[in-house]
């Protein structure tokens, strides 16, 4: 079968689209499929990606208002979620967390899990992590308000348990 | 539980032909996103850190009983060509081979001895728990992966919100973390041009469909991975009966369009499949989108009984095994894509032939 966009080289890339709930199918070769961005082996750009990016094309989006200081923990920032739709750390999704819940309502439809219930036995690992993450972020915040008593107070804390690990 | 140097034949257990439905669902899938408290998500982490996860990872798996004796394969450390062998398996995904090829991702395969679970290690998340199975299987396949999250969750600490569920790199996986899949062939709905309309119902209805090359890639071969769209909001349970249920639904459409096209088009759909053994047994150059849609003619046809071979599970094979990096592989060189149109035209011929000749059909 012959290329339907050039007609001359062999058809090998069969592209389905489907536009305002009509399907289509191209019978493309590779150089005319290349041209349409096409590739018979290379994904397309993940589609949470491109959604970002449509939501980016409104007034004030979802991401756009993602607050403008990088994750304490791991230190991504909202343009790092917008460029790659991945976040950094489990500390992102609470660092970020009033904005992507608007974002997950979205995407999911809710934003309570339902399913299944996660507890680990041995807990103090968890906790430790969970404590050191959120006195790095009042550290931050002590930091950011000129607090510097405090700031220091947090900072022997945070050592503390890093030595203790 | 060791680093194996051979991949031959290794995950791809779901290709053995078997299961139920197995004429028009040609496997099943379950995975888990989960992740590690206190690292970065892949993406993000140091090499240090996603050595400290795979480190842990690997010490939970050797305790953990549904993956005694499994095999563990190091990503950064093998060959490009056996990476590729991994995409074409379907079991790593090509951002992690991007970043496998710069040697720092700490990314692992683990695949239990008989091939039916599985776990990647700093792949897009800490880990990504698997069970595989043949046709249509998802109840099983489910049961199977949740096992295996029950023995990991007591031996690793996972990244859990109270709210939210499980937390993972990318919000699309948010909550169960829980992706399930069936890989179904419909080339009935699609010829009878009744595909847009079921298509259009399985998005409405919160699930979502891929290409055989999984997410972003085109359709071919009339081979559609349908799978949940949202992972938040409903119980593990309710997602894989959904599936179940919505994938029944679809085997029956496809059923009532073969039905169609036996007594509608008859001598169509003879010479059609007829015609795409043809050309599989003969040609000298195959590409694979061409090889991919007349697998699909050869399968309708075994399945009508309008070809009284190939069997289904040569077909899977020729599926996965003729494709690029498996023939670069198999000759051991890599092979640009038309010397490798004429490795897989050469490989089909004679995997065809091996199974038994056709009788005559007249």
């Amino acid at each position: 079968m012959n290329c339907d966009n050039c007609g001359e080289r062999q058809a090998e890339i069969q592209l389905t689209t489907i536009e305002d709930g009509e399907m289509s199918t191209l019978h493309l070769c590779s150089v005319c499929a290349s041209e349409k961005g096409v590739s018979a082996s290379a994904p397309a750009k993940a589609p949470l990606v491109d959604f970002l990016a449509q939501l980016g094309k409104g007034s004030e989006t979802e991401s756009g208002r993602l607050p403008m200081d990088p994750c304490p923990y791991c230190g991504t920032t909202a343009a790092d979620f917008r460029r790659t739709g991945r976040l950094g750390c489990a500390e992102c999704w609470v660092h970020f967390d009033e904005r992507l819940r608007g974002l997950v309502r979205r995407l999911q439809g809710s934003v309570q899990h339902v399913g299944k219930l996660y507890v680990h036995a041995g807990s103090e690992i968890g906790d430790r992590i969970g404590e050191l993450a959120a006195l790095r972020r009042r550290l931050q915040r002590a930091v950011d308000t000129e607090d510097f008593e405090a700031a220091a107070e947090f900072r022997d804390r945070i050592r503390e348990i890093e030595a203790s690990s | 539980m060791e680093a194996r140097g051979s991949l031959d034949g290794r995950g791809m257990a779901w290709l053995s032909g078997g299961g139920e439905e197995s004429e028009i669902v040609l496997s099943t899938r379950v995975r888990l996103a989960r992740n590690l408290q206190g690292f970065p998500f892949p993406i993000r982490a140091g090499v240090e850190d996603s050595a400290r996860v795979l480190e842990r990872a690997r010490a939970a798996i050797e305790a953990a009983d549904s993956l005694a004796g499994a095999d563990i394969w190091t990503v950064d450390s093998m060959e490009a060509r056996d990476r590729d062998l991994l995409l074409e398996r379907h079991l790593v995904s090509r951002e992690l081979l991007e970043r496998a090829s710069e040697g720092l991702s700490h990314a692992a395969l683990v695949l239990s001895t008989d091939d039916a679970i599985g776990v990647m290690v700093n792949e897009e998340d800490h880990l990504r728990l698997q069970a595989f199975g043949a046709g249509f299987a998802l109840e099983d396949t489910w049961r199977r992966v949740d096992r295996l999250d029950e023995e990991l969750g007591a031996l690793l600490p996972f990244a859990f919100h109270h709210e939210l569920g499980y937390l993972t790199s990318c919000p699309t996986n948010v909550g169960t973390g829980l992706r399930a899949s069936v890989l179904i062939h419909l080339p009935g709905l699609v010829l009878t041009k009744e595909i847009n309309k079921v298509l259009e119902g399985i998005s409405q209805v919160g699930l979502t469909y891929r290409g055989f090359h999984g997410e972003g890639s085109e359709v071919v071969g009339n081979l559609f991975q349908i799978s949940n769209q949202t992972t938040l909001g409903k119980t593990e349970e309710d997602l894989v009966d959904h599936l179940a249920r919505v994938t029944g639904k679809v085997i029956e459409y496809e059923r009532s369009a073969r039905t169609v096209l036996l007594r509608e088009a008859p001598t169509v759909l003879e010479d059609k499949v007829w015609r795409a053994f043809g050309i599989l047994r003969t040609s000298r150059s195959l590409s694979t989108g061409e090889m991919l849609n007349l697998l699909s003619g050869l399968r309708l046809g075994v399945s009508l009984k309008l070809l009284p071979m190939p069997r289904v599970e040569t077909l899977n094979e020729i599926l996965v095994l003729g494709q690029t990096a498996h023939r670069s592989r198999e000759v051991g060189s890599t092979l640009d894509e038309s010397d490798a149109d004429v490795a897989r035209a050469a490989y089909v011929r004679e995997r065809l032939a091996e199974d038994e000749t056709p009788r005559d059909h007249e």
